[in-house]
This record gives structure tokens, sequence and C-alpha cells, in this order.
């Protein structure tokens, strides 16, 4: 079970609200690639995995990004805090607000709600973590181009950068886990066959 | 560490408490991949003591961090929220209780 700290992972401080933004951002909320994906993927894919060091990566790692997810979420709600409706409009988010107000809502930056099937749960630990070695270089880049667009404020840059940062080494860490399985499923077996 | 804490703002005393569990994140992952490395261990050691430590003066001074924390009263409203602006910055809520 988890147990919630009332903080966040990375401090969020943004000044000045920014909807256009919040639009852009809001992919790595509930966006194909997003944090919520990824703590969906990593803690799903943990109840079938063999190995020891790749079930703890996977629930750690899983649980990290349920923290990420809490911390693009409110990138997201500090951006659009207290913004008219008319803002809203002209930044593009008039139908986001018709069907959701000011919550934060589980879509990509085109508007496509979330969907399960954009994890994937093969049922095999090597299929399943090569997986999760292109999710974390897809957040990257994804990660690289909201810093691309958001370059005009260092208070959304640098939680983004952090977010960035976290990509790359959860992708080391699965690479590790990776070779760990792959090292278990190289080991000689014995069997005790039926000798005459 | 001692000497500065007891001066700090609340919102400083977040931030070091956030660095100090982003450590602890950090050295838990690496650990899960190369647990026998004793002086992963040994930091991860230091980390969770330190930790340990100043969120017991933290929800002291400002309430409760997570649900299992004991109050007389039911203090788990009266702070802002993470994902509130307050939640996170200097907003005058650097008052002690």
């Amino acid at each position: 079970m988890w147990l919630y700290q009332k903080k966040l992972e990375y401090p969020i401080k943004i000044k000045n609200t920014n909807p256009r933004l919040a639009k852009f951002i809001i992919s790595q909320y509930g966006g194909p690639d997003g944090e919520l994906a990824a703590s969906l993927r990593y803690l799903s894919q943990r109840f079938g995995m063999p190995e020891e060091k790749s079930k703890a990566i996977l629930n750690d790692i899983g649980t990290e990004e349920l923290a990420h997810l809490e911390m693009v979420g409110s990138i997201v709600h500090q951006l659009t805090d207290g913004v008219p409706a008319e803002e809203l409009e002209k930044a593009g988010l008039g139908a986001y607000y018709t069907d959701h107000g000011v919550d934060v809502y589980p879509s990509s930056a085109a508007g496509v709600p979330f969907t399960a099937a954009y994890i994937a749960c093969k049922g095999d630990p090597i299929a399943n973590l090569q997986e999760d070695l292109a999710a974390e270089q897809k957040a990257r880049a994804t990660y690289e181009k909201l810093i691309n667009l958001c370059a005009d404020d260092p208070d959304v840059v640098d939680p983004l950068r952090f977010l960035r940062e976290r990509e790359v080494v959860h992708f080391q860490r699965f690479g590790e886990a990776l070779n760990g399985v792959q090292e278990k499923l190289a080991q000689k077996r014995f069997y005790q066959g039926n000798i005459n | 560490m001692n000497e500065d804490i007891n001066n700090m703002s609340r919102e400083d005393l977040m931030y070091k408490i956030q660095g100090i569990n982003f450590s602890l994140i950090e050295l838990a992952l690496y650990l899960d991949t190369h647990p026998d490395d004793r002086r992963a261990i040994y930091f991860h050691n230091q980390k969770a003591n330190e930790l340990r430590m100043l969120t017991e003066y933290y929800q002291k001074l400002y309430g409760p961090l997570t649900i299992q924390y004991p109050c007389d009263k039911w203090r788990w409203l009266e702070q802002p929220w993470p994902w509130e602006k307050g939640g996170n910055c200097s907003c005058g809520c650097t008052k002690k209780s």
C-alpha cells in the first residue's frame, strides 16, 4: 500500500499563470508518455516479474512516477489557477474548460483522454523491461520538447528539467534490471531426472 | 546540520526535507540493482536518520506530513496542500503554531 506524504518530491512555485503552457504540459499528466501511464505500466508489470531486483525496481520507480504525476498536476493547476474563462479560451482551453472546469483531467496535449492502451503488460519480463526502457526515453524526449516550448518561464523549466533527469536515471536502472533478468534466464537449470 | 534548523522558516525546512527525501529515493533505486554496495547503504542510513529527525521536528511545529502522525486535534487540514501555491512558497505561512 501507499502512505501519502503531504509534500511534493520537488518544489513547484510558479509565479505567473500561463494557460497556453498548461495545455502542452498536461500531456505528461495523461498523455501517451505521461506519468499516469508510467506509474500504471510499472506497477502493473510488478505482479508477473520473476526476478527480485526487477520486482523492487518496478515497485519503486512506479511509486516515484506517482509523485511525478502529482508534480505535473501541480504545474498545470498553478499555471491555470484563477485564470478567467475567456483567457482559457484564448489559450485554446475553451473545450477543456467546458468539460473539466478547473480540474486536472488526464489527457494528451491534443485533448485525447487517457487510455490504458498507452501501456503494455506483455507477461514476459524481457519484453516488459524493453518497453520500460523505451517509455523512459519517450518521456525524456517529451520533457525536452516541453522545455523548448516553456523556455520563457524559468519557474516552469526548473521542475521540467528535474523530471527529465529522472527519466534518464530510471532508464539506467531499468537497463541494470534487464541485465539481471537476462543473467537469471541464462543460468543453467538442473532437473532431477529419471535416471535408469 | 543542527546549527541552523531552529532558525529556519517553514519553507526552508520543507526544502531541506525534500532534498533529503530525494537522496533517499535516488539511493533506494540504486540499491535495488546494487544491493551489495556497502557505501551506498552507509549513505542511505545516514540520510534515513537525518530525515527521521527533521520530519519529527517539522511535524511538531507545523502539523502532520502523513495521517500516521498523532495529534491532540485533527491538524491534517490546517496546512495548505502541496499542489497549492501556499503549499510550496513563502506566503506568510511560516508562522510557528
